[in-house]
């Protein structure tokens, strides 16, 4: 289990409801007499030696409150039990159950959960009677449904996952299902509830007796007090405020100890170290870009807060009408790199750079003019189906950058939006402007997406894995028209897939990337004919199945890349691929960093140069 | 050479969802087949039925219609005891290496669990987890670790050994490759392939990436929309497709290939293949 995260409020509730709990044990040993014995002055007012008065018989009110404690704990805790152990095993043994018995368990839950707990906890307590148990039975299973109701939900997505599956396609019975697999991973979320319904349990049964059908004389709980406590409220309010702030307090500290355990079992919560953000010392320009580039990307770094760097000093250039690939394994870094360039870094990270230039636009300073990094970039994301507003139909998402950055209007609006959708060959795309993001296939939708980064002909579409999501039939329509408008408009494409087959096929260029930086940059043409020169480069391409033929005997093991990647904070002084690498030089490879040299960033390869 | 028996059969597989009006069919009389000891590769795009097709043989899916024969014997109708047994004999590795193992447990008590359902004791079968562990080249001390210490490769080899533990004579694996790095899946391709001959295990492989089915499947089937287009062995399906629909998606896959090159060798090849059989 993840470790409790302790915060102030958790510890501050735990502390109370625990000195409450000794108090329920301390108490009736030390003031039982004080609590029964007869002052004589019956309901006399607040005094030095009754704090808070006496009742009807003259019995001091502070001493009842006290010894009651026990009573009433013992009651909610029994109470609490009861609807949990019932709600729990009711929500979380329907989703180990056969298909028929889910389904009814399930509707009967929701027929118990449509009564009021406390009136159902009325009724039953109407049936089995007064006094402690049956308030204890009444209320108890009252909240049951309320509990199976929750955690039945908690458990059907536990349910459903693939682990649970495999387990029982290994045979294991249910019960260990539930108790191995279910009940340990909503643990975290019952605990919560547990607290919460805690404190609801306090307060539905402080108010059964305090109706008079719950504890009954001579027995006595914080409930039974408020009763008594009511008929004196104007000759001595203090008879009524003990029982009352008893029950509010352990009712709030309860409700703390919940909040508290959220907090501390919520990952997302974890205190961010903001350790003042290191600006890298930027190196001077290393990267001669032709002049006539269109994206200059010189020395850029992406740093988190506490100065890893997760891209490295990365240089390159996109010219105007050329498609250039970023490819990599998933943590190479490659969406950060393009994300700088479209200023989307996710919170927290920061871009650092000697230049990084869109034609005359500073990409790196502070503010940039929203309406010319708008109009400038289009950005094609991965995932088609969660791009697009499902609410909102297609012409209104088309056309945003339009109407709110270049302040089109009106006819004007369609005719641009047909117009696009006809450009990434969309059939009908009249109605299509009409419809609603679900009404598309997955291929028309990222198509959609594309025209949409198209509509205010920017100068460069950034697109982040545009096709891994689609099919391969779907992902071949979806390059074409990448193709097609970069052919026909001249816009430039800066593509980043993990799929060397990608961007061999569509690309110009292809950057290869590895553990943050940038270590070979290669035509697609000798990508595509396996003319590369970085040893992982090399490595990534004999790792790939083919298609066709290679000649390879049949079935012959690929080759593999001993070890992993070097994470960001431990990326070494030298090659990052050196501990990797078959070809490493023990001289130089692992303490100093290759510059990207002739497209290419290796020691080792260089050094081969004058030899071959 | 003979073909072996078939070990895994489906005929005229039919599998819907849903009652009434809401009632869809996603697999339509599917008939397929592997041999003992052979790995048959699914091919097919999303919604052809190829996952489906999965889970209606280990039985998560309900057949409507059709039969599944492991070794000639039916499946389908088998009581909840029967139907116990059987399953420990064909045994699923799924797709997403991150929710198919319980962060709660330890690897170790993961395999443990796969040996011996009932208890799961990892130190009762500490040797049995240790051996599987290896078997996937993964080192003894990780059954002591949680499944976040491990990456997405070493997950999905943990899901293949704990399958393994079974004891499966089919193992049937849907996109175990689909969320790993092209390095990493190299790793996963490579390991598949020789525990199917050291094991002599009859697999199922599917998935949506044609070069990898290719590279480890004797026989190839073919889905779309739910049913099955073409079937033959890898070789011929892929150097001489016959379904117009397999030649489209042959052709749409990214290839390294320069345009117009793929079907000139295909052609070669299958004129080298004649000359052989004279």
């Amino acid at each position: 289990m993840r470790r409790v995260r302790w915060n102030a409020p958790l510890v501050t509730a735990l502390a109370g409801l625990g000195l409450i709990a000794l108090l329920g044990i301390v108490a009736p040993l030390v003031l039982q007499e004080e609590a029964t014995a007869l002052s004589g002055a019956a309901r006399a007012p607040v005094s030095a030696e009754h704090w808070l008065g006496t009742d009807a018989l003259g019995r001091d009110v502070l001493a009842r409150t006290l010894v009651a404690t026990r009573l009433t704990l013992e009651m909610t805790l029994a109470a609490t039990a009861i609807a949990a152990g019932a709600g729990i095993l009711l929500g979380t043994g329907v989703w180990v159950s056969g298909r028929r018995v889910r389904e009814l368990g399930l509707r009967l839950i929701d027929v118990l959960v449509s009564y009021p707990a406390l009136i159902l906890a009325l009724v039953i307590a109407t049936v089995v009677g007064t006094g402690p148990t049956a308030s204890v039975l009444a209320i108890g299973l009252g909240g049951a449904p309320a509990f199976a109701r929750l955690t039945a939900n908690m458990a059907a997505s536990v349910a459903q996952r693939d682990f649970v599956t495999q387990a029982r396609l290994m045979g294991v019975p249910p019960y260990r299902v539930l108790v191995r697999h279910l009940l340990p991973n909503i643990a975290g979320p019952l605990l919560v509830l547990l607290s919460v319904a805690f404190a609801n349990v306090l307060v539905a049964l402080s108010g059964l007796s305090f109706l008079g059908v719950g504890v009954q004389a001579p027995d006595y709980d914080w409930g039974a007090l408020l009763n008594s406590g009511l008929a004196s409220l104007y000759t001595n309010p203090a008879e009524a405020v003990g029982p009352a702030v008893a029950i509010t307090v352990t009712g709030v500290l309860a409700g703390f100890v919940g909040d508290g355990l959220a907090a501390a079992l919520d990952p997302r919560a974890r205190d961010t170290k903001t350790a003042p953000a290191q600006t890298p010392a930027v190196s001077a320009p290393s990267h001669r870009a032709p002049a006539d580039a269109l994206v200059t990307v010189d020395g850029l770094s992406v740093v988190l807060p506490d100065g890893t760097r997760l891209v490295d000093e990365v240089s390159f250039h996109v010219m105007p009408g050329e498609i250039v690939g970023l490819v990599g394994e998933s943590g190479s870094g490659k969406s950060l790199t393009a994300m700088s360039v479209a200023r989307l870094l996710p919170e927290g990270l920061s871009a650092h750079a000697a230049q990084l230039t869109l034609d005359d636009l500073d990409l790196a300073a502070p503010v940039v003019d929203p309406a010319r990094l708008a109009t400038g970039i289009g950005i094609v994301f991965q995932d088609p189906s969660a791009s697009f507003n499902p609410a909102l139909r297609m012409k209104g998402q088309l056309t945003e950058t339009l109407r709110v950055h270049q302040g089109v209007r009106g006819a004007e609006v369609d005719r641009r939006a047909v117009e696009a959708l006809e450009q990434v060959r969309i059939k009908e795309p009249a109605r299509v402007v009409r419809q609603y993001p679900h009404e598309l296939s997955g291929g028309m939708r990222q198509r959609a997406m594309i025209a949409a980064a198209l509509l205010p002909g920017p100068k460069l579409i950034v697109a982040d894995e545009p096709t891994t999501a689609l099919d391969v039939t779907v992902q071949a329509e979806v390059l074409d028209v990448l193709t097609d408008i970069n052919r026909r408009r001249g816009t430039s494409v800066l593509l980043i897939s993990h799929d060397i087959g990608v961007v061999g096929t569509v690309c110009h260029r292809v950057l290869v990337m590895y553990a943050g930086r940038v270590v070979e940059a290669v035509s697609a043409a000798d990508l595509r004919a396996g003319r590369v020169k970085h040893p992982y480069t090399q490595a990534l391409l004999a790792a790939s199945p083919r298609l066709q033929d290679t000649g390879a005997a049949e079935r012959a093991p690929l080759a593999t890349i001993p070890g992993r990647p070097p994470q960001p904070a431990a990326r070494p002084a030298g090659c990052a691929f050196a501990a990797r690498c078959p070809v490493a030089l023990d001289t130089v490879c692992a303490t100093e960093r290759p510059r990207l040299i002739d497209d290419v960033a290796c020691h080792a390869v260089r050094q081969e140069v004058p030899t071959a | 050479m003979t073909s072996p028996p078939y070990k895994l059969q489906v005929e005229d597989l039919t599998v819907g969802f849903g009652h009434g009006r809401r009632a869809r069919t996603v697999l339509h009389g599917v008939s397929t087949g592997v041999r003992a000891g052979q790995t048959l590769g699914l091919v097919g795009e999303s919604g052809s039925g190829k996952s489906t097709i999965a889970k209606a043989i280990v039985g998560i899916h309900p057949v409507r219609a059709g039969r599944v024969l492991l070794d000639g014997a039916d499946l389908t109708g088998l009581g909840r005891r029967e139907l116990a047994a059987v399953r420990r004999r064909v045994q699923l590795v799924s797709q997403d290496p991150y929710a198919s193992l319980n962060p709660r447990m330890t690897v170790g008590q993961a395999v443990a669990e796969a040996v011996d359902p009932a208890r799961a004791d990892a130190r009762k079968h500490a040797a049995a987890v240790e051996r599987w562990l290896e078997t996937v080249a993964l080192d003894g001390s990780a059954a002591g670790r949680y499944p976040h210490e491990f990456s997405g490769g070493q997950r999905q080899r943990i899901a293949v050994a704990r399958a393994l533990a079974v004891g499966p004579e089919v193992l049937i694996a849907d996109e175990i490759t689909s969320a790993l790095d092209a390095s990493v899946q190299a790793e996963v391709l490579n390991l598949l392939e020789e525990l199917r001959r050291s094991l002599s295990l009859t697999m199922v492989f599917i998935s949506h990436d044609l070069a990898v089915v290719r590279h480890v499947s004797d026989e190839v089937a073919v889905l779309r929309h739910g049913e099955l287009v073409e079937q033959g062995p890898a070789h011929d399906v892929y150097r001489a497709p016959q379904h117009p629909y397999t030649r489209s998606l042959l052709a749409s896959a990214p290839t390294f290939e320069e345009p117009g090159a793929s079907h000139a060798s295909a052609e070669a090849e299958d004129l080298e293949e004649k000359e052989e059989a004279v």
